[in-house]
Formats: C-alpha cells, structure tokens, sequence
C-alpha cells in the first residue's frame, strides 16, 4: 500500500516502465530479510530510495525539456518575442500597481506594535471626526483605562533663523510620551522624556535626517547645539534616522508640546491629534465602548461645551483618505484586468500555435512519446515563455516603481519612493507560474487532444468547433475587460473635468501666492505686525505691474480648517453646535487681488481698528444659512466671544479644495485682532495679481519683504494657478497611468480578434475558396469575417458595460459627483469597442477576400 | 557516439556494465551480482538501479533483450538487458581510464605495486 503511494510519485512515464520490476525487487528483498526491525529498516530505506529517485527523475525530464524547450522556442522567435513581451506587459504593470498599493494600503506603519495603535478623534455634529481640544485630551487620558499610553501632536509653523537663511518650516510638536510609544528612536541623542513637555521647560528640539543634513552637514556636533525657533533658543536633543516620519512624510523638525493651564480653558478649542495604544489584549470595540461612556460623563460634566460630543476611535490607516484608496484599488484592478488580458493573449498564442504543431506533435506521439510527456513538455515551454515574460515584467515594475512615487499620498508617515521587496516579487512569481501552468494547459491538453485525433482523420486543416469556441471566448473575456478599463477611464476624465470647471469662487490666472509667517515672540504684538504688513503692501502694491495684493490667514485649498462656532442672534442653542464657519482674517486688497466678488456692503479697511465697531465679511452662504431671504447688512452674530456686524457679503470660496463642500466663511479686518490673541490666525499668505507672469515679480517682492524685516524668511511661492493644480495633480497623475493601462487593454483586444480572425481565416481557406468558386461575392465572404469580430465584440461589450457599472459604483468615491452610469462614458466606451472590433477584423477581413478559389482547393 | 564522452562513468554505471558482461541478467540479477562482485559492500536500491537503467538505454550502452530464459526459471514481469558492442567500448574505456589513475596514484605513492617498489 505505502510502496504503491510511493511509486506514484514516480513520472508516470517512468512508473510505466520500471514500477512493477521495482516492486517485485522490494517484495524479494522483503522474503530476503527476516525480523521486524530489518524490515523496518527495509521500509525506510525503500521510502528515501523512491523519494529520491522521483525527485531525481523529475529534474532529469525537466532538464530534458527545458533543453528541447529552449530549442524549440529558438527556432520560432517571433512567436517567443511576442509571448515573452505580452506576458511581461501584464506581469509588470500587476507589480507596479501592486506594490504601490502594498506601500500604501497593506503594508504595516513602520510603528511598533502598529496593531494596537489607535488615533482618537471628537464626534461633533457635523463632523465626524474633528481634532480633539487639550482640556478632552486631558481628560481622556486620565479617565481611560482601556489605553496603555496617549499622546498628542499637532503641525508647528517656525521660521528657524541664525545660521544661514532664514527659513520657513512646517515641524510637528509633539507631547513627551508620543515617540516612546510608536517605538521612535533617535539615530543622535534622544527623544523628548517627560521634563521636556512640562510648562515652562527650556526649549527643546529633534531634528529629521534630512534637516540635519541639509542645514547642519550632517554634523554630529549640532546636539546641545541652541538653534533658533522664531527667535527663541530650542536645545537639539536628537536626530532620527532616515527613515523615520511622522506624523507626515515632510516634517523636518520637532519640538515639545506644552500645555499651559490657560490652554486647558476653551474645550471647543479643537486643534490636537491624539494617537493611543491599546492595552495587550484590549479590543478596539472595547475601547469604544468605554470612550463612549467617557463621552457622556464628560458632557454630563461640561453639558454646554462637551454638548453631543463623543470620541471616536479609529484606525491608523484611515489618514489615508476615501479618495486615495479608492484610486489605488482601481490601479490594481486595471493592472489585473490588463494581466487577465495579457493571459489570454497567451493562450490564444499558445493554441494557435499548438495547432499549428499538431502534426510535429503527432509523429511524436507516434513514435511512442506518451501524452503525459507530451503535456508535460509543452506545459515547460509555456512555464518557460512565462518566467521570461515575468522576469522581464518585474524588472519593468522596478524602473517603472519611481513614476509611480507620485501616487503615494503625502499625508501618511511612510516613504514617498518604495521599493518592490520580497512579498511583491514572490506574487508575481507565483501570478507568473499560475499564468504559465493555467493558461498552457488548456492549449497543451487541446494541442494534444487534436493531435492524436489528427493523427487518427488524416491532416485535415479544419479547426474544431469547441476549440474556436475556446478562443473565442477567451477573445470575448478581453474585450470586456478593455471596455471595463475604459468606461472607468472615461468616468475618471469625465470627473477631472468636473473638478477643473468647478468655480473656485476666486480667479487664480495672473495671481503669486507666497507666505511669510510671521515668528510670534517677536510679532506677538499687533503693532510690529501691522508695521509689517503695511511696509510689505505699500512696497508689492507700488511695483510696476501690480494691480491688488493683500494678506489673509490662510489661502483656500492651503488650509481647509480654521472653523469656528458661530451663534446668530436668537437661534436656539442646540442648533448652534452644528452653526460653523471658517474664519479669515484679512487685509484691505486680498478680494481684488483674488478676484472674490463683493454682493453687497463693503470689503474691510484700514479704519476698521480695535477701536472702531467689530465688523465682518461673510460669504453668501452665511447669508443663506443664517438669514434667507433677509438683507445680512447690519446684523449681529457672535464668534471668538465677540460680536460682529455684517458690513459686506463676498462669494462663496472652496476653501477645501475642488472636490469638497466647503462651510461657510467669516472674513475679519486683520487690524481687529487682539494684541496676542490667535496667533496662528496671523495673516500670513500673501496674494498678488499682477498684469503679466506672475513669476516675475517674485524677485522684487522678496527685496520688499528683506527691507521690512532681514530676518523674515519667504516660502511657499507659487502661483495661485499651480496651487489650484496640486488639488487635482495626484488625480492626473493617477489617471495618466489608469489611461495607460486602458490603451494597452485597448490594443491587446485588437491584437487578440485579429489573431482569433486571421487564425480562423487561414483554416478556413478551402471553405472560403469553394464559396468562392460557387460564386459568393467578395463582399459576402468580407462581411462574413466582419461579422465574426462583431458577434465577438458584440458579447464583449455587453458584458464589459456591466462590469464597468459595477466598478463605477465601487469608485463612487473618486468620482466627484460623475453618475457610474453616465450614458456619454458609456456610449465613448462602446464607441471605442466598435472601433476595435473594425481594426480587429479588418485585415482578416481583406485576406479572406483576397483568397485564391483556385489555389486553395488545389492545397487539398 | 564518442565513448570518451561518457567518462567518467557513474560508479553505479559501471557496476551495472560489469554484471551485463556476461550474459543478460534482470534487474534483480544485476543487484545481486553487484552485491556479490564487491563482497556486499554496494547494495544497489531499485530506484538508483532503473534510473541508471533507464539513462543507459537512452545513451544505449545496453538494450532490453526480447531473450529470455527457460520458463521455469522466467518471471514474466521481468526485463532482461544485455550489454551492446558500445556499452563494451565505454566500459573498456572507462576501465582504461580507471588503470591510468591507478598508475598516476602509484607514481605519487598512493598506492602499492611497482611504481612504489622502485622508489
């Protein structure tokens, strides 16, 4: 029984000939020996002596075939050039786009114990997830018992200045217990320990790798170094190694977070992001369930502040965004769809091709080669075809790898160039060894099937119906998925053109943006800032070519935050939570230079001071919010606890970019802030519109603001055109490759109808030449081909418009509004089928006409 | 063929040649000789002695034989191979080169005989 198990493991070619005389020398040896130990020791012996020869005798038959393989395909290299490439095409766009979407969506944040980390966020009306404020965050920390550590961070805007240029920095300012929890270690130095974070503690700072080396020359000596941060002195404690980011890729400082006992005040104050770690063995459901109840202890607590307010724990992964994922699962998908394509091309090749070799095939099996060996061979040859193809695709993934870098979204701590690494290389591997077994076995049992039955009818030409059915099929199967690939290609243009005629609500042609953040110590008074501000505008404003400039907080899409509660005279309380705005602060000039209409009332001015009446600017959707169908002149509504009256209504601007519903917006006189109070809103984004390129001003506009102030470093130039582009550039780029993909799927459907026609024609030359001969005209036998490629297409295209629906539902989220079942992608999308089917079918078409009557019945 | 190509031959080879010199043997048969010829020392196993069979068919230093013995000692499973004028001249040859190495050892005082006794 075990011996017979064995013997199996034997190449059946060889177990044909030799098993039964191996069986009968076992059986003697077994009369041989006497004991059972021997013959435990017999039995051992034969089952390491049959692994070994089965496994010996495999390799001796593959090196046989391989040996014939590569023969074979030498001798035919066109056909093996045109696999190999085919293959290639589909395993390496399926690698590129699997291995960006592994950096992005599947692979692990470089953070220990990443499983356990959570990021807690406040639920308020409205807003699912907003950025807790301290006084919650304290709170949470000390009422959970669910987390083993939280910690908090935020963005830090800082001029660092001293040695060299001055320079504008985006860091992160992080509290003491962040880095120790996701495992952060510094490749100098240290990381903040709890005397760092402490109110009133000397200022301390880490630098990235990429700071420390562009700005210090990778100088060991920087630590104990003081280093100056909007003037004030911070330590550099330490220096994190290359590959550390957080919270984002871009970061290249951090310094400790402090909360100062006022900071604890205002609970709707929301600006921090918190991160925890669960407890070992403590579900997310669980902490869930009690930051619920936390939540509601909370607002029984703080019943006006904490008013429906509830934490909400969520997973790391979710910073990358709807849109992001979506996009990315799509990019796989098309490279599946493509390598699907590809994979049917290559049967298709290989069938046409063992037809072509059925009579080679069938001296073989004459001369005693069995089918299994047969089989055998062919399958190594398309294993070979493609291991070639796969080999060549990754090497193609890899130098395609850093094209693709712009997709991976810059919100995320990881990389921006990734790298194809074992666990993506070993799944092309294995997509490539299935390609080569799945799609050479079909046509290697076929090849051989009709060649033993060609064998038997004589060498008739004819090609079995099941067998063009086959081929046909697989030929329907690519023109689905090319049509899938182009409607969802067409759905996204149709989107990116959405998007581009969305009325920003400002005109950015001709307008330079540049931003210069004014360090606080020092311009913490509105005095100096004003001096600032004036100095700066008078001089941008006098340039030659200038038409307006003006300063606000924050640009659109720059910034989409910035939302505050506001309280309109007379609305119930409980509507209030859900009553918000972004807020602006801004100076005479910033409309003109955007180009936001005035409706009504006037723009802010230089006069409206401390001193004078609190006015605001608020945008047509505040009026219809808040007064419908009422003039908005003159009323009241209540923000940062004061009282402001309307003096004019601008137009609606995106500040979140394109693609988002933006809240209502509240622009306020820059000369009304107080001394001190919100910082963070200090204007900062300079806007200027100009006559000609706005580009040139650029030069003369940094002179004006060194002679205002030395120190004060410019960054973030661009113009107002570039800055609307980045919004959508991640799309473009996204949809440059997805269009890619879709035109090769376009060109392999044509590739596989023409190769099913001209196959089929050429078979059918005696039949042509005979209707011919009877007198069919030439333009029944073109139609006749033509209508071929049509039921071909016909059933691809039904079939694909289906799928298309479906990926079009699954891709709502990228769709910015488009309909999955938009009829003009649609109809584009069957367009294209037509126009593939003609370019298929075209010269089979014309072949068929031209086929000789007399000579094709002479061939017989 | 070249029988110079063939070398050196699988010690298994060999052994095999050496049991088919004679006459025609089984597989069985070829075991047993090996084992007697070297004192039991080489135990040929079924499957190293088929896959040498099979490789020696291919490169046809022997042939099955349609021969077969009396029909009271004849197995009807059992194959007879016997050895070709090839399978004689790679065997010759490879003992050649086997007597040449054994020269070259005495030479260098690796093993007894003459050229060990003069030196």
């Amino acid at each position: 029984m075990w011996e017979r198990i064995l013997l199996r493991l034997l190449p059946a070619s060889f177990r044909y000939e030799y098993a039964a005389e191996m069986g009968a020398i076992h059986a003697q040896r077994r009369r041989d020996c006497a004991g059972i130990w021997s013959r435990i020791g017999l039995c051992l012996e034969m089952t390491a002596d049959l692994v070994v020869t089965a496994v010996a005798a495999h390799c001796e038959i593959l090196r046989q075939d391989v040996r014939q393989s590569v023969r074979t395909l030498a001798r035919s290299k066109a056909f093996t050039l045109a696999a190999v490439a085919v293959t290639a095409l589909g395993i390496g766009a399926t690698t590129a786009a699997f291995s960006i979407a592994d950096h992005v969506l599947i692979r692990r944040l470089p953070f220990a114990d990443v499983d356990r980390l959570a990021m807690l966020w406040e639920s308020i009306p409205g807003y699912s997830r907003m950025e807790p404020s301290p006084a919650n965050y304290r709170d949470w920390k000390s009422m959970n018992s669910v987390f083993e550590s939280m910690g908090a961070y935020r963005g830090l805007l800082v001029n660092l200045s001293g040695s060299g240029q001055p320079e504008s920095l985006e860091g992160s300012s992080v509290t003491a217990d962040l880095f120790p929890m996701i495992g952060a270690r510094p490749a100098l130095g240290r990381v903040f320990s709890a005397g760092d974070d402490r109110d009133g503690a000397a200022g301390t700072v880490i630098l990235s790798d990429g700071l420390w080396r562009d700005r210090f020359g990778g100088d060991s000596g920087v630590l104990n170094r003081k280093i100056l941060l909007d003037g004030a002195a911070f330590t550099v404690i330490g220096v994190m190694p290359p590959d550390f980011y957080f919270p984002e890729r871009k970061v290249p400082l951090w310094t400790a977070m402090r909360f100062a006992p006022s900071d604890f005040e205002d609970r709707t104050n929301y600006y921090l992001n918190v991160l925890a770690k669960l407890r070992p063995g403590v579900s997310a459901a669980q902490a869930r369930q009690q930051m619920t109840l936390i939540s509601v202890e909370l607002e029984r607590l703080y019943p006006k502040d904490n008013h429906k307010v509830t934490a909400y724990v969520g997973d790391l992964r979710e910073l990358v965004g709807p849109r992001a994922r979506v996009l990315l699962t799509a990019l796989a998908a098309a490279a599946l769809c493509l390598l699907l394509m590809t994979c049917t091309n290559l049967a298709n090749l290989l069938l046409a091709r063992g037809l072509m070799r059925r009579k080679e095939i069938a001296v073989r099996t004459a001369l005693g080669a069995g089918r299994e060996r047969l089989v055998r061979q062919l399958l190594t040859e398309s294993m070979l075809l493609a291991l070639a193809g796969g080999l060549v695709g990754i090497a193609f993934a890899a130098e395609a790898a850093p094209l693709l870098a712009k997709l991976v979204p810059n919100g995320l701590p990881i990389a921006e160039t990734f790298s194809i690494d074992g666990r993506v290389i070993g799944l092309a591997l294995l997509l490539t060894t299935l390609t080569g077994i799945g799609f050479g076995a079909i046509p290697a049992l076929r090849t051989t099937d009709a060649a033993m039955s060609g064998l038997r009818e004589g060498s008739r030409s004819g090609v079995g119906g099941r067998r063009e059915r086959l081929r046909g099929l697989l030929v329907v199967a690519q023109v689905s998925s090319s049509v899938v690939l182009l409607v969802c290609c067409g759905l996204l243009i149709r989107a990116l053109w959405q998007i581009e005629n969305t009325d920003p609500g400002f005109r950015p042609e001709g307008v330079l943006t540049l931003r210069t953040s004014l360090p606080m110590p020092k311009y913490e008074k509105t005095a100096p800032r004003l001096r600032f501000y004036e100095q700066v505008l008078t001089g941008v404003r006098a340039l030659p070519g200038v038409k307006a400039a003006g300063y606000t907080s924050f640009l659109p899409i720059v910034l989409g935050g910035g939302i505050w509660p506001v309280r309109v005279d007379g609305a119930p309380p409980d509507a209030n939570a859900k009553d918000r705005a972004s807020l602006r602060f801004i100076t005479p000039g910033y409309f003109a230079a955007m180009r936001i209409p005035l409706v009504a009332g006037r723009d802010v001015a230089e006069s409206d001071t401390v001193t004078t009446l609190a006015v605001a600017i608020v945008s047509q959707s505040f009026v219809r919010r808040h007064w419908p169908n009422q003039g908005p002149l003159g009323r009241h509504f209540r923000l940062l606890d004061t009282d402001w009256t309307v003096a004019g209504v601008a137009g609606d601007v995106r500040t979140r970019g394109l693609e988002r519903t933006s809240e209502p917006q509240v622009y306020l006189p820059y000369r009304q802030i107080a001394d001190g109070s919100l910082p963070w809103y200090a204007p900062k984004d300079l806007a200027v519109r100009g006559t000609g390129d706005p580009a040139t001003l650029v030069a003369a506009i940094r002179r004006i603001v060194a002679k205002a102030d030395p120190e004060q470093p410019v960054s973030d130039v661009q113009s107002l055109a570039d800055l609307v582009a980045t919004d959508s550039a991640p799309r473009v780029v996204h949809l440059r490759v997805l269009g890619g993909f879709a035109a090769l799927a376009f060109l392999l459907a044509v590739v596989g109808i023409h190769g099913l026609l001209s196959f089929a024609v050429s078979s059918r030359t005696q039949e042509i030449g005979v209707r011919l001969a009877v007198g069919a005209r030439p333009a029944n036998i073109f139609a006749m081909v033509l209508r071929q490629g049509a039921v071909l297409c016909g059933a691809g295209v039904a079939a694909g418009l289906a799928a298309a629906y479906g990926a079009g539902m699954a891709m709502q989220a990228a769709l910015a509004g488009v309909r999955p079942d938009d009829p003009i992608t649609f109809l584009a999308g069957s367009a294209a089928a037509v126009i593939m089917a003609l370019a298929g079918s075209i010269l089979p078409a014309v072949r068929a006409v031209r086929v000789d009557p007399l000579s094709a019945m002479r061939s017989e | 063929m070249d029988p110079l190509a063939l070398l050196p031959l699988p010690a298994a080879t060999f052994h095999i040649l050496l049991a088919v010199a004679d006459s025609d043997r089984h597989g069985y048969g070829i075991i047993q000789d090996v084992a007697a010829r070297t004192g039991g020392e080489l135990k040929l196993s079924a499957g190293t002695l088929y896959r040498s069979i099979q490789r020696m068919l291919e490169q046809g230093l022997i042939v099955e034989t349609a021969d077969r013995p009396e029909p009271e000692l004849d197995d009807e499973r059992r194959r007879y191979y016997r050895i070709t004028p090839f399978g004689r001249e790679v065997a010759r040859a490879e003992a050649g080169r086997m007597a040449k190495m054994v020269e070259f050892a005495r030479a260098s005082g690796f093993a007894p005989g003459r050229a060990h006794g003069r030196a």
